[in-house]
């Protein structure tokens, strides 16, 4: 492997020019990761897991397919069971009581790669629906969170239109909006981009540099290198469900200690 | 332009052509004559057939259905009239049209009483099926069975007062105990229903002859009006039982789940005329020695558990066919179980079911008139026993059978063309 390709950066593209500094991280901690295992049957796909994240960090996940990063990050909001080890999700160990799990739910955001929103409901229900029926929140008062959160992502004029009826990228935008609706303090992102044609991508990525800016703790998995290297602060790299390297972006991207972290890059930014 | 263009690539126009009319044989009926009826020799050979074979089937038909007599008292005398034309003998539908309606043995002079159940009955379920009518109509709609138990029953005005009392309390006592578990809301509602029910008993008075409407026995329901009680009854009885079952069947927990799997294959299995036969003769040994149950309600709970089962079935194929991220995205906001389902999962699902619980909807109303078989007279037992076997109208088959299949075809046909209705009107996914 020649090191012209180590320690290439990845592009940026016109990605929303970020100001590192300004995202302040804390040293509360938001998710607290202890030796934690899982299996499907008996293949094991997450081995040991420790991880800690503090409040405001920006944590992408990236690694080859079938490598856990999803399946990680599915089960710090429960939508998968782990057989071992401890969660701990803003002070809350993770058991398998389901008012505790609605709990943890519905203090964590969750964007998916197929959007996953309702079709039957206007995408203003749609972001209104968690809030009403889970936070109890008055009708009307719902409808003005939903229609500043649907501001911010830019597609307020949308709100009485179905989900069918919006693009990809129109319509991940509305999937964070109806996460940030239920106001969570931790958002989960599982590869939200890649079910996205390119010229949608960006729309996607600066709503999610934006949240980035306003102190959101975020944990994505993500191909998109060029908004790894401009928002996180911790880049994790897994393979067979380990993590196999975590450093800042800089360090991560221009000088990788692993030689799968090393392979995976020169196949991800090599062209 | 095209002499010119051999030569030349420029061109300037120079006279406006004014816009014709397309030739004759281009459009109107002509060119759909030409392409859907004659397009070739042998199409058009086809349809000259087809249309000798609707000649030959109408030139029966019509004169029979316009030439009928609908004035006479018996099939001599309608004969008499005709004097060998051809016209349906319709007297029968005439002279017999209260039983035909009513059954036989339904008290004369209280006909009005299932005619004002039937005028409610449309008032009661139309909030329901149009939901963009008034959501208060929906009171009404609840009070609707308590309300057309007493017309049509009659009887000591308490039975359905009690009977609405106990399911009042015990919804209060579900919305009551659900907030801490919604096992204890469940059978704590249904145990205080019971209790109501059971304490009820003792106001109704037992001799009932005093009452305001007087009492019919169940035995002296029949006719069309059968048909369409044990119908409605059924179908909306079923459904949400259906759903029960389909999503006890989906449950994690192996009691719930293999109860509604023996239920709906065991249901399933057997023939709907066994149930029937079950009901009338055998089901009262599974009831409390000494209490006889209605045959009605025996007939209600067998035709209920038949259909539910495959309602069942067909919302599991609806369920089956959601995206597992519906369920995730339902789950990722922190819905619980009964939430997401509400909200989330069955309004899709009921969705994708629609003409599969509409197809079943329209054999169970067709079915109902296999209670005839267990000598209960529903227009077909109506047709077949008392009118067909009486001296006046011995061998008048034509008309009574047309006339049944009209009333269900009428009926049937509104079921399905109101299920295309909705479903257009729910169709939000601009596939």
């Amino acid at each position: 492997m020649s090191t012209e390709t180590q320690n290439q950066l990845p592009d940026t593209g016109d990605l929303a020019a970020v100001d590192q500094s300004a995202m302040k991280v804390s040293n509360e901690v938001a998710i607290s990761i202890q030796n934690m295992n899982k299996w499907y049957g008996s293949f094991h796909v997450l081995r040991d897991i420790d991880l800690t994240v503090y409040r405001g960090e920006r944590i992408v996940i990236c690694g080859p397919s079938g490598s856990g990063k999803s399946t990680l990050i599915r089960c710090i909001n429960a939508l998968e069971e782990h057989q071992k080890g401890l969660i701990e999700v803003d002070g809350t160990v993770l058991s398998s009581d389901l008012k505790n799990i609605d709990k943890i739910r519905s203090e964590v955001g969750m964007c998916f790669q197929h959007f996953n929103l309702f079709p039957h409901l206007t995408i203003l229900e749609n972001c209104t629906l968690a809030p009403i029926w889970v936070r109890k929140i008055p009708k009307k008062e719902a409808e003005e969170t939903a229609m500043h959160f649907l501001e911010k992502v830019k597609i307020p004029e949308q709100a009485d239109k179905y989900p069918g009826q919006l693009s990809g990228g129109q319509q991940q935008r509305v999937a964070i909006a109806r996460s940030l609706c239920m106001k969570p303090r931790i958002m989960l992102f599982d590869e939200p981009t890649s079910a996205l044609d390119p010229e949608m991508i960006k729309e996607v990525l600066d709503t999610m540099i934006e949240l980035a800016q306003e102190g959101m703790t975020m944990l994505c998995v993500t191909h998109e290198m060029g908004f790894a290297r401009q928002v996180a602060n911790r880049v994790i790299f897994m393979d067979a469900g380990q993590i196999v390297e975590q450093n800042e972006p800089e360090a991560f991207f221009t000088n990788p200690q692993n030689d799968r972290t090393k392979l995976f890059l020169s196949q991800i930014l090599g062209h | 332009m095209s002499d010119t263009h051999a030569h030349s690539v420029a061109f300037v126009r120079k006279t406006e052509i004014p816009p014709a009319p397309p030739p004759a044989s281009q459009t109107g009926i002509v060119k759909w004559l030409r392409e859907n009826l004659f397009a070739t020799w042998a199409n058009g050979l086809l349809t000259i057939a087809a249309l000798y074979v609707i000649y030959l089937v109408l030139s029966v038909i019509l004169p029979w259905l316009f030439g009928g007599v609908w004035n006479t008292s018996s099939l001599a005398e309608c004969r008499e009239v005709l004097q060998g034309r051809v016209g349906g003998c319709f007297s029968v539908l005439t002279e017999r049209w209260p039983q035909l309606i009513y059954g036989f043995t339904y008290p004369t002079d209280q006909y009005w009483r299932p005619n004002v159940a039937f005028l409610f009955m449309l008032v009661a379920i139309a909030p329901v099926l149009f939901f963009d009518l008034p959501r208060k109509l929906l009171y009404f709609t609840a009070a609707f069975p308590f309300v057309a138990y007493w017309l049509i029953w009659g009887g000591s005005i308490l039975v359905p007062i009690v009977a609405a009392v106990g399911i009042i309390a015990g919804y209060f006592v579900f919305d009551r105990l659900n907030k801490s578990s919604f096992a204890a809301g469940f059978f704590g509602a249904i145990a205080t229903a019971f209790v109501i029910w059971y304490l009820g008993g003792f106001l109704i008075p037992e001799d009932q002859s005093g009452a305001m409407l007087s009492p019919v026995p169940s035995r002296d329901l029949g006719g069309f009006m059968l048909n369409m009680m044990l119908g409605l009854t059924c179908v909306s009885l079923s459904l949400p039982l259906g759903i029960a079952l389909a999503l006890g069947r989906q449950s994690d927990m192996p009691f719930i789940k293999w109860i509604c799997v023996i239920f709906i294959e065991f249901v399933r299995g057997v023939p709907l005329i066994t149930l029937l036969f079950v009901a009338s003769v055998m089901l009262a040994y599974l009831f409390p020695p000494g209490t006889t149950t209605d045959l009605f309600l025996r007939v209600v709970i067998m035709i209920t558990m038949f259909s539910s089962a495959y309602i069942a079935e067909v919302i599991r194929g609806g369920l089956a066919a959601l995206p597992k991220g519906q369920y995730e995205g339902a789950d990722s906001l922190g819905l619980d179980y009964p939430q997401a389902m509400r909200l989330i999962i069955l309004p899709q699902a009921l969705k994708i079911s629609i003409p599969g619980i509409v197809n079943i909807a329209v054999g169970l109303f067709k079915d109902t008139t296999l209670v005839s078989v267990i000598s209960m007279f529903d227009v077909l037992g109506m047709i077949r026993g008392p009118i067909l076997a009486s001296t006046e109208w011995n061998g008048v088959y034509w008309e009574l059978l047309g006339f049944a299949s009209l009333l269900f075809f009428v009926t049937c046909y509104g079921i399905s063309q109101y299920s295309q209705w909705l479903e257009r009107r729910l169709a939000t996914d601009h596939r």
